[in-house]
């Protein structure tokens, strides 16, 4: 299999090439997704070789872009949708959650919608206040919903291909840190990941880390210090889908380390560490030596700017939660 | 001598089975409130008043190819499309065989693939750019079908309406809106609803027709509704009809209507009546007589005691199907 060395972004871009090649059924929709190729360009090219009809500049109405996707794919296309920034989605907000996401229970399986809507998010890119945020919770809690944040170019590339060939609604998190963070080798052919999931990134046996998207390479670079400075050994879990999120993974780690921290950029109250930590603790409590620590953003709007440092965990303060539990 | 029907176009076998729609949906709604205030069913969404306009538009579609999307007052609609008596009290009894959702969805939350009867939900209007989604999908396998669409006067107020329409007539889909303007949300007058005399008004800013009909009057619609169909079909884009009539009902059974409206109000409104009038007009054309009228109430009568009876004794959903159909089963 050959590969190329290409960002993350190249790779969603290529995936989503290989899509619109494979099945004349798929469709882009999106604000500035055709001539302009998208605000962050994840788009670009495709207009260019698949034309207006099946790459659509919508006008700019979340809630008429995933509406009107939940009827394509109510009548045999598969619709991948992106929206401008995830903290955008809010118009769209009722069409995703009461729609898409329900179809098929609500009618017993008679409908089902296969349908991607891609969101770039996250902090970090001095983008303010609403191109900032890590909303994940809201569809997490969104049972028919599924949620995927890959945290590299290859995963991203397989994870994309089994989003679209899924047969219900997948919410596509892309962390816009990573869009041009790195590169790393990716297979110019076409392959899955499969969703649920979890890969165990580096394997360690004093603590279990998990994380997804950005907040995955924050934990490798506290593992490392950690290991190097205290001779404490890490296993780190880059969740990938983070609904349904692979649970046995995590519950697996945990009775190995005895110890686990979580870490996000969402906010820390009712983030998804919140119901990781309560999974940890129904399924493996007798094996806990501390308790799990959350890594998280504060409990306030992601801060504009400069101060949005202040505001994204990263590996000190998952440094920092380490030592916690180690010296609980 | 010619007759309004036949003008249209319509036959005498067609301008029929389009009343006995409206009688069935009118006398099936009755039957639910009975139900309804006997205790046997918690919940009643009514049709009544808007019959006229259900059957007339349904009566303009061709429902081997046609997608609707009703809104909850649809019931002379889905009857039209192919659901049945019995399976729309399988859904008011919470039964099992409950077509809809197998007995989880509000009554009037349709939806029947096999009749190309697209499902929604309570928030209204939602259901706006679904159809546009549907229509986008039919131009571009060619088809030779539209999707049609229902909602409230009420529910024309929200965004979903507007970025459907929107939607659908920039890429001049074939779709048709159809406002059900009952004069009502729930309690809220048309006046404190609409800064314009008809929702129709509103097609101007989507540069499509829009046309406001006698809701009472199944013809017109009918009329109206083959218009847009047929400019759909040829791809000339979306229309906007708005059919006026009158909700001669409480919201639902849950609403005391006499707490925003008078006696005197709805007593006024029943004398237009479809029911009534449209009745009148087949006797006038000589298709009905007291007779035929009273021999084909009988009829659907039966079907509907023979509905509620199959539906009391049918089984409520098996709760080990709780956890189904959240995804597809194993990919989970």
């Amino acid at each position: 299999m050959s590969t190329r060395n290409i960002t993350m972004l190249q790779a969603v871009n290529e995936a989503m090439h290989e899509r619109m090649e494979m099945d004349s059924d798929t469709l882009l929709l999106g604000e500035d997704i055709g001539k302009n190729g998208g605000v962050f360009r994840a788009t670009d090219g495709l207009y260019e070789t698949f034309g207006p009809s099946r790459v659509i500049d919508t006008p700019l109405a979340e809630a008429g872009i995933i509406g009107s996707s939940i009827g394509l794919a109510l009548n045999g296309k598969k619709p991948i949708v992106e929206i401008q920034f995830l903290a955008f989605i809010y118009p769209g907000f009722e069409q995703l959650v009461s729609h898409a996401a329900r179809m098929r229970y609500r009618t017993r399986g008679q409908f089902h919608l296969p349908m991607v809507i891609r969101a770039p998010y996250g902090a970090g890119i001095r983008g303010p206040e609403l191109h900032s945020e890590s909303v994940e919770s809201f569809f997490v809690q969104t049972p028919g919903l599924k949620v995927v944040a890959p945290g590299n170019p290859y995963d991203a590339k397989g994870l994309f291909h089994a989003a679209v060939k899924d047969p219900d609604p997948v919410l596509f998190l892309e962390d816009t840190k990573l869009y041009r963070a790195f590169k790393q080798d990716v297979p110019a052919e076409s392959y899955e990941i499969p969703l649920g999931k979890a890969a165990v990134v580096r394997e360690g046996s004093d603590l279990t880390m998990v994380a997804w998207g950005s907040m995955v390479r924050e934990a490798v670079k506290a593992a490392e210090r950690m290991e190097k400075e205290k001779g404490w050994s890490c296993e780190v879990i880059d969740l990938r889908t983070i609904y349904p999120f692979d649970r046995e993974t995590i519950i697996e780690s945990v009775k190995k380390t005895g110890r686990a921290a979580v870490m996000h950029e969402a906010h820390k109250t009712g983030g998804l560490g919140a119901e990781i930590t309560a999974v940890i603790n129904e399924e493996a409590l007798v094996y806990l030596r501390a308790p799990v620590q959350r890594v998280a953003g504060y409990d306030v709007p992601v801060p504009q700017f400069m101060v949005e440092d202040l505001y994204l965990p990263d590996a000190g303060r998952m440094a920092n939660a380490v030592e916690k539990a180690m010296t609980f | 001598m010619t007759n309004r029907h036949q003008e249209l176009g319509m036959s005498d076998e067609h301008v029929m089975e389009m009343y006995r729609t409206m009688l069935t949906a009118r006398m099936l709604d009755e039957r639910l409130w009975l139900l309804n205030r006997a205790g046997k069913i918690p919940f009643v969404i009514s049709c009544q008043g808007q019959e006229a306009a259900q059957a007339g538009a349904s009566a303009a579609l061709d429902t081997t190819v046609d997608y609707v999307l009703p809104y909850y007052r649809d019931l002379g609609v889905v009857l039209h499309f192919g659901m049945t008596p019995e399976e729309v009290m399988l859904s008011n009894f919470a039964r099992e065989g409950d077509p809809n959702s197998g007995g989880r969805q509000m009554p009037g939350h349709f939806g029947k693939r096999e009749s190309n009867i697209v499902t929604g939900s309570s928030p209204v209007t939602t259901q706006v750019p679904h159809a546009a989604g549907i229509a986008l999908a039919l131009k571009q396998k060619k088809k030779e079908a539209v999707a049609f669409t229902t909602f409230g006067e009420g529910s024309s107020n929200q965004g979903d309406f507007h970025e459907g329409i929107n939607f659908a007539s920039v890429h001049q889909l074939p779709v048709i809106f159809m406002c059900e303007n009952n004069k009502y949300a729930i309690s809220v007058p048309l006046d404190k609803q609409l800064n314009v005399e008809h929702v129709s008004d509103r097609a101007a800013a989507y540069g499509i027709p829009g046309e406001s009909i006698d809701g009472n009057d199944p013809l017109a619609v009918y009329d109206a509704v083959k218009r847009a169909r047929e400019r759909a079909l040829r791809g000339e884009g979306p229309s906007l009809i708005e059919t006026v009539s009158y909700r001669l009902t409480p919201h639902s059974s849950d609403d005391d209507d006499m707490t925003y409206r008078s006696k005197e109000e709805v007593d006024q409104a029943r004398t237009t009546d479809a029911l009534e009038t449209f009745r009148h007009y087949l006797e006038e054309v000589s298709l009905l007589t007291p007779e035929g009228e009273e021999a084909l109430r009988s009829e659907i009568r039966a079907v509907i005691d023979e509905a509620t009876e199959a539906a009391e004794q049918a089984s409520y959903p098996d709760p080990t199907t709780l956890m189904n159909h959240v995804y597809e089963e194993g990919n989970s």
